[in-house]
């Protein structure tokens, strides 16, 4: 066999392709096999994982396009999620209106929101815009509590599971098949769009958006832009994520959740969206670790068990200092400098 | 009216709290162009510090007070160089981050060692509360008030007239010419932080004596945000400003809305006027304008 030494493209059409070699396409193909057949071997506590963590990385690729492409930072993505949940849930729950257009809504009056919050982004930079942010956070999730006629205030809201031409999708079986094509769907998307004439927006602002309006980019519409398909994305996955868990209450979408968000796009990598589903898999696999470990441990020092939940925020919260000070280009910048050792193993010098 | 005049009083005295805690802010993001989002979680470990010196080890409250404020000094040193330090230069998203996981490991650190349930200090004041009028405050309050408007005295004076006052005032209005004159900048860094710090300790001393210290302290931490951006982030005067003013606006719009709409106002009508007045003015009301260049 031959040893591959370098890509060389004589296209243009190669050159943009969203995989560029056999061997990615091979194992990417492989990868949509195994996500298919995974759910017919596992137990529903993994496909229980496998749910939450593609709704999540549908979030947090809509995180990323904001915050690792646009790098605008927003500390109200929990917030956003929770539109986009409470909208379609109401939809479904009170008008009973089918699924996919409710889900569909759901993901455009959240983004609609996200750009009103995105408005301080014409004038605000840096830490004002964050701060910005979480006031919104803030504000949403005041209305979430107070407007008890739509959200059910804190004793929630109760939506069934949804039916797509009279298939109902309710249960973690049934449902992983939606929200995993719901993923793979924006995920691919999200790589179409900045690939394209977004994504160098996006981009140029984010490296330096004063030569970027020297070239011609208009500033502020792109900055919405981002703050709208971010949105949509979060209200997309709220959408879904209220369909799964039935009862959602404003303690789903509060501040920590939005950090939680940043975390994961920090972990994986800014500006990656394969990073961002590391991420996502990463800090959604944490807390169910430690509870295994905690619970091999505990029996040896049962205090533990009282100190459970302080235990999974404190490594939560080490868990982002050591990638930052550690690996500040993310789980995906450890996946490229692996995948590379292996490339040319085992001259890899 | 007397209603009136209550809540504005009640409103200051939390004001001044929020400055003291906003001052932290704004020294360390002078100095360092660092925004610490755990400066709750630093108010909080102070409040906790003190309460195991003068509860569980029984020292006297004056000596515990200040073998506090030195160890809140110390962890403010330690979190520079073990945390900020290899961060320098990183762009502002690594930053908040790395705060905010800070603010994460220090309340997960004080809920392992002393739980979640709400610890009380001994009472150091009377009860009783002083009237004046029809108004009444308690002597724990105007402790707080009086001990913060030292500190601001303490502060302006130190900026103003010490060497190393000067020269942290010299490091943010410019790194690289205050290094070359001489300035090492790692140290007015460092003492910052230790500064900051030390601040926030005192803050989380004068809540812990009006309200008791729980884990959930470090929730100051955010509502003070409103009032540093209201005030700019890099100035003193502003912050002292900006935290008396969410103070007051927080007591009025818990005392008239909610009622209204059933509890939660407090929390939300600071971010609220926070967001216009970022529409307006971008840097706050005292606020430096950054100008840029390519």
């Amino acid at each position: 066999m031959a040893i591959k030494c370098g890509i060389f493209k004589t296209s243009y059409r190669s050159d943009m392709a969203m995989w560029q070699t056999k061997n990615s396409r091979f194992w990417m193909a492989l990868f949509f096999i195994g996500l298919i057949v995974f759910p017919f071997f596992v137990s529903k506590y993994f496909l229980y994982m496998a749910n939450i963590i593609a709704i999540g990385v549908i979030a947090a690729v809509g995180l990323n396009i904001l915050t690792g492409f646009a790098g605008q930072i927003s500390l109200g993505h929990g917030a956003f999620i929770g539109v986009g949940a409470y909208f379609a849930g109401y939809l479904t729950s009170q008008f009973n209106i089918n699924f996919i257009p409710a889900f569909i809504a759901g993901g455009l009056v959240t983004a609609v929101v996200g750009m009103f919050f995105g408005l301080p982004s014409l004038r605000l930079k840096g830490f004002y815009l964050a701060i910005a942010t979480m006031a919104a956070q803030f504000i949403l999730a005041f209305v979430f509590i107070h407007l008890r006629s739509v959200t059910g205030g804190s004793q929630g809201m109760i939506v069934s599971p949804p039916e797509i031409a009279g298939f109902s999708f309710d249960s973690d079986f049934r449902y992983y098949f939606l929200s995993i094509g719901t993923a793979i769907v924006m995920t691919l998307a999200a790589k179409n769009l900045i690939r394209g004439k977004f994504g160098r927006a996006f981009m140029a602002i984010r490296d330096n958006y004063i030569a970027a309006k020297t070239m011609g980019v208009n500033i502020f519409l792109y900055k919405i832009i981002a703050f709208g398909i971010s949105s949509f994305y979060a209200g997309i996955a709220g959408a879904l994520w209220a369909h799964y868990i039935q009862i959602i209450t404003p303690e789903h979408f509060t501040f920590s959740v939005s950090i939680e968000y940043l975390a994961i796009i920090i972990i994986g990598g800014l500006g990656s969206l394969l990073g961002t589903v590391f991420g996502t898999i990463f800090i959604m696999v944490l807390p169910e670790f430690l509870r295994f470990i905690n619970g091999i441990v505990s029996l040896h020092y049962p205090m533990l068990v009282n100190m459970f939940d302080a235990i999974r925020e404190g490594s939560f919260g080490l868990a982002i200092i050591g990638f930052l000070i550690f690996e500040p280009d993310g789980l995906a910048a450890r996946w490229k400098t692996i995948k590379n050792y292996w490339k040319l193993w085992p001259y890899s010098y | 009216m007397n209603y009136f005049i209550q809540l504005i009083v009640s409103g200051v005295v939390l004001g001044s709290i929020y400055a003291l805690i906003a001052l932290g802010f704004v020294l360390i993001y002078k100095a360092t162009r660092v925004l610490n989002f755990a400066q709750g979680e630093l108010l909080m470990a102070g409040a906790y510090i003190a309460f195991a010196l003068t509860v569980q080890l029984h020292i006297p409250f004056w000596s515990a007070f200040f073998i506090a404020m030195l160890l809140c000094a110390l962890l403010g040193l330690i979190i520079e160089i073990l945390i900020l330090k290899p961060l320098i230069g990183e762009p502002i998203i690594s930053i908040v981050m790395i705060t905010i996981g800070l603010s994460i490991v220090l309340k997960a650190i004080v809920e392992m060692i002393w739980g979640t349930e709400t610890r009380v200090y001994p009472a150091i004041f009377s009860t009783q509360p002083i009237t004046l009028g029809a108004i009444s405050v308690s002597k724990s309050s105007l402790f707080s008030l009086g001990a913060a408007i030292t500190l601001f005295i303490i502060f302006h004076l130190f900026f103003k007239f010490s060497s190393t006052g000067i020269a942290m005032r010299a490091v943010a209005d410019d790194q690289q010419a205050a290094q070359s004159m001489g300035i090492n900048i790692k140290k007015i860094f460092a003492i910052s932080w230790m500064v900051a710090a030390l601040v926030a300790g005192i803050g989380g001393i004068l809540i812990g004596n009006m309200n008791g210290i729980n884990v959930s302290l470090g929730m100051f931490g955010l509502k003070v945000f409103p009032a540093v951006i209201l005030g700019g982030l890099d100035s003193v005067p502003g912050a002292i400003i900006g935290g008396i003013t969410i103070g007051v606006l927080e007591s009025l719009s818990g005392g008239y809305l909610d009622p209204l709409v059933g509890g939660g106002v407090k929390m939300v009508a600071p971010f609220a006027i926070l967001l216009v007045i970022l529409l307006i003015k971008p840097y706050g009301l005292f606020g430096t304008e950054e100008i840029e260049k390519v």
